[in-house]
């Protein structure tokens, strides 16, 4: 069973962001990029289905400019086998990434394919979803647990939802999106680097995949949060609803 | 989800960066209760064991494909790590430890030179930073003699070399007024840039060139044969929890053997300072100890009228005392931005002061304080630097390797510059190199050629500035205008250094308190602000990287006789003494924090802080400093 991996190249989380001076978004030049934490996990739980002989092959993805190849190459130095770059320079948004996903699933028939549940520079969470619509495909997100059946196809998966932990139980093929407890991901070592920097990077454009880009959305205008203001003791009940009355507003 | 966590934490300012960075931190440790420990995992060190034989060969990318094959089937185990892993080794013909100015100079010049001649030699460069560039910090005034000789190219290749100085003004502050002087400097002819942005691009540079750059890697352990001579570096295991024992994503350190070992680690590099111990480098070479200082220093974007691209300022006295050594600097970068930052000689007497707090009393000051009204702080960090010039200059060279850069000391303290020396040194080191990989010659020809350079006429006659300043400001400061304007550093004389660093500082009970100002955020910060702006972190669960030789020294010397001086002059608040359950004051080392400026390890008067390199890829980030 062949399991794609979706990876995306965000800002490195350690790195403080700012937001560029035209506020058209954040200054992403000369800033540390790293694979979305996220996708690491996805990533390490491939590798791990793998290595139990539950998959022959792990292909990690990327859709992006040039320098994705740099990510998917960290990939390869974890353990991926194959990695396909989908050359993109401009904007994206979720529903491009899903229907490119949809595209390369449909040539690589793949059993499962997994991604991180967001990504952390538009924590848009969304990506997943759209692909698993698109396909067709059952899906589980957020997942915190996953076990698999391979003589039955079924793969049980628990999620981490607000009211505790779901455990559902999926047909392959299936979408996968992972959160932050499903494992801990290894460390690229440096004999592995050095291997995946030969490793060939398979190139495709959007046109190949027959994907047309475009978006309803547009990002009009990105700015920081306003400063949070300190917050008063008061020194009375009476102050407070006076004061809920009248500068606040809300009562 | 993760920015809001770390944007309100900046809320909580009494907090170190330490005690609220845990949730933010992949990968969380508290997963471990459940799910992994069901799933088969076949440790990864069986995966990659069966494919690498251990002779040196031409790593060139294009040939990777041909010798993979040659590889399968033979195996080498190195068993001469003291742990009970075996480790992986993998041979080059030159290993060298850091990705700066010298290292990559070195990694560039042997590929020139193996292109000139026809032959190839593999070339590793070991970084512990996440990325090359990442743990640069510099003023920086760039003169690019060096430069020029290594890629004479520089400026059609797009080398990130812009901002020609256009003025240069020095000042004498006292506490309400910035007094001009004749500028001592000649910049003419000099550029201001990051030199972050520049040694990336040295790495981009190198790679072209086939040499093999392995950032977020950090050299933790030398390697000797039996007849001690050093054949290479091992990396630190990875994955190692704080108790010790081995994480999940334990992977053992990879040993890098090299025909040749270059250390170019910058300033008290950890493993530098190891081999100039063992091999008596500092007897044999000039004879004097090293001297260093701190600098701290942040870049700000300012409005566009306030900002005059290639000014560069120099300024001297407040808010040091005048017999504290230090200044500080402002130079005018592209883009807005200024680069702004105290240097402070660590020889400093007073236990109480904190340099990191005079460096923020600086910004204060009636002439300096316009410049950055209105303006934003983009990046913070601090390093420290060499300042024994001449005098400090070790032997270089040991069996084995040589050691180049910073880490051997290179810096012209009247200039205030060791970018180019560093990358001549390296140069040189590399032809030294090469002649001893090539043609069997001694590597001890590195030394002859650093004598007959212009780094050594140039530190020479830039030998007598620093140490004038030992009988005080303004001593220093006329003999340092008779070292410059009359004798021309034709000077018979030679004058040494004072006491060592460590040694320097008096006890408390000599000094009071000093009250700083509180920061008022516009200016001014308080610590947790400006580490977060280094971007600055490490694993948390690691075994802490600063090593106590005896745990008890803090409590029994360090705070009753020197006050603690090192909740001081870290400039990244690693030190701090919190009362226990008992009431009795302890140390607590947030080793996160480190900026991996070597202060303490430089600065703790009995020497028993010692900084080892943390896990590989931790550290600040810094991108334009």
């Amino acid at each position: 069973m062949k399991i794609i991996v979706a990876i995306k190249r965000v800002v490195d989380y350690a790195v403080k962001i700012r937001v560029k001076p035209d506020k058209s978004g954040v200054e992403t030049s000369n800033v540390k990029m790293s694979m979305n934490p996220f996708c690491e996990i996805a990533l390490e739980e491939a590798l791990r289905i793998k290595e139990s002989g539950r998959a022959s092959e792990v292909v990690a993805v990327s859709v992006g400019p040039a320098q994705c190849a740099d990510t998917l190459r960290t990939g390869l130095a974890m353990g991926a086998d194959r990695a396909i770059h989908v050359d993109y320079p401009g904007t994206l948004y979720p529903l491009s990434i899903a229907k490119i996903l949809k595209a390369l699933v449909d040539a690589e028939k793949p059993g499962l394919l997994l991604l991180g549940k967001q990504a952390i520079d538009d924590d848009c969470n969304q990506t997943g979803q759209m692909v698993a619509g698109l396909l067709k495909w059952p899906q589980a997100t957020f997942a915190s647990k996953v076990v698999f059946d391979e003589e039955n196809k079924v793969a049980t998966v628990d999620r981490e939802v607000d009211g505790g932990i779901e455990t559902l139980s999926l047909d392959l093929p299936a979408v996968i999106t992972t959160d932050l407890r499903l494992n801990q991901p290894r460390y690229a070592t440096l004999p592995n680097i050095m291997k995946a920097k030969s490793k060939v990077i398979k190139k495709v454009t959007p046109h190949d995949l027959n994907v047309e880009i475009k978006s309803d959305l547009e990002a009009v205008q990105v700015a920081e949060p306003p400063k949070r203001k300190s917050g008063t003791v008061l020194s009375s009940v009476d102050e407070l609803i006076d004061r809920l009355k009248n500068e606040a507003r809300v009562i | 989800m993760l920015r809001l966590i770390s944007s309100s934490s900046k809320s909580k300012s009494s907090k170190t960066l330490a005690s609220y960075s845990v949730p933010i931190h992949f990968p969380n440790p508290h997963h471990l209760s459940g799910s992994s420990a069901n799933s088969t995992k076949i440790p990864p060190l069986n995966r990659y064991l069966n494919r690498f034989s251990s002779h040196g060969f031409a790593r060139n990318p294009a040939n990777f494909a041909d010798f993979n094959q040659n590889w399968s089937g033979l195996r080498n185990f190195s068993c001469e790590s003291s742990s009970s892993v075996r480790r992986e080794t993998l041979n080059y013909d030159v290993v060298i430890v850091g990705a700066g100015p010298a290292g990559l100079s070195a990694a560039i010049r042997l590929k020139q030179l193996c292109r000139e001649n026809d032959v190839d030699f593999s070339v590793c460069v070991v970084e512990k930073g996440a990325e090359v560039g990442a743990h640069i910090l510099s003023g920086n005034v760039f003169e690019p003699r060096a430069l020029n000789e290594l890629l004479p190219n520089w400026k059609q290749e797009e080398a990130p070399i812009h901002v020609p100085v256009s003025s240069d003004k020095f000042w004498l502050l006292s506490e309400t007024r910035a007094f001009p002087f004749p500028s001592p400097f000649n910049n003419h002819g000099n550029y201001v840039i990051s030199l972050s942005q520049l040694v990336r691009w040295l790495g981009a540079k190198a790679e072209e060139l086939g040499v093999e750059i392995y950032p977020g890697f950090a050299a933790s352990e030398i390697l000797y044969d039996t007849s001690d001579k050093v054949i290479g570096i091992a990396t630190n295991d990875m994955g190692v929890a704080k108790d010790g024992s081995k994480k999940e994503t334990f992977q053992p350190g990879v040993e890098l053997k090299g025909r040749v070992t270059l250390f170019a680690e910058g300033c008290r590099g950890s493993l530098s300072e190891k081999i100039i111990s063992k091999f008596n480098l500092r007897e044999k070479g000039q004879g004097q100890h090293q001297t260093y200082a701190l600098g701290i220093k942040e870049v700000w974007e300012i409005s566009e009228e306030k900002h005059d691209a290639g000014s560069v300022l120099h300024t001297l006295g407040w808010p040091l005392d005048p017999k504290t050594y230090g200044g500080s600097f402002i130079y005018h970068m592209k883009d807005r931005q200024v680069a702004i930052g105290l240097v402070v000689a660590l020889n400093y007497r007073n236990p109480f002061l904190n340099p990191y707090e005079e460096f923020q009393k600086f910004k204060h000051h009636p002439a300096v304080r316009p410049l950055l009204e209105g303006g934003t702080v983009l990046e913070y960090g601090a390093r420290t630097l060499n300042e024994g010039g001449y005098q400090s200059i070790p032997y270089p060279v040991f069996p084995g390797g040589a050691i180049i850069g910073c880490s051997a000391g290179f810096l012209n303290v009247p200039k205030i510059k060791g970018s180019h020396t560093a990358i001549k040194s390296g140069m040189l080191a590399a032809e030294s190199a090469f002649g001893t990989l090539h043609k069997e010659s001694p590597l001890e020809n590195f030394w002859d050629s650093l004598k007959s350079s212009w780094i050594w006429k140039e530190l020479h006659s830039a030998r007598n500035y620093r140490p004038a300043f030992e009988y005080g400001l303004f001593p220093g400061l006329a003999l340092s205008a008779l070292e410059h304007y009359v004798m021309k550093g034709r000077s018979p004389w030679t004058l040494k250094h004072g006491k060592p660093d460590h040694e320097a500082t008096d006890e408390a009970k000599m000094w009071r308190t000093i009250d700083y100002p509180k920061p008022d955020g516009v200016i001014s910060f308080d610590m947790p602000t400006s580490l977060y702006r280094s971007n600055t972190n490490h694993d948390h669960d690691q075994p802490a990287h600063l090593r106590l030789k005896d745990p008890k020294n803090p409590e029994n010397v360090n705070l009753p006789i020197y006050g603690g001086p090192e909740t001081r002059y870290c400039p990244a608040r690693v030190y701090e003494y919190i009362a226990d359950e008992n009431g009795c004051q302890k140390l607590q080392i947030n080793a996160q924090n480190c900026l991996h400026c070597k202060a303490c390890d430089i600065k703790d008067p009995k020497q028993n802080i010692k900084w080892t390199v943390p896990e590989g890829g931790g550290g600040p980030g810094y991108t334009v400093m």
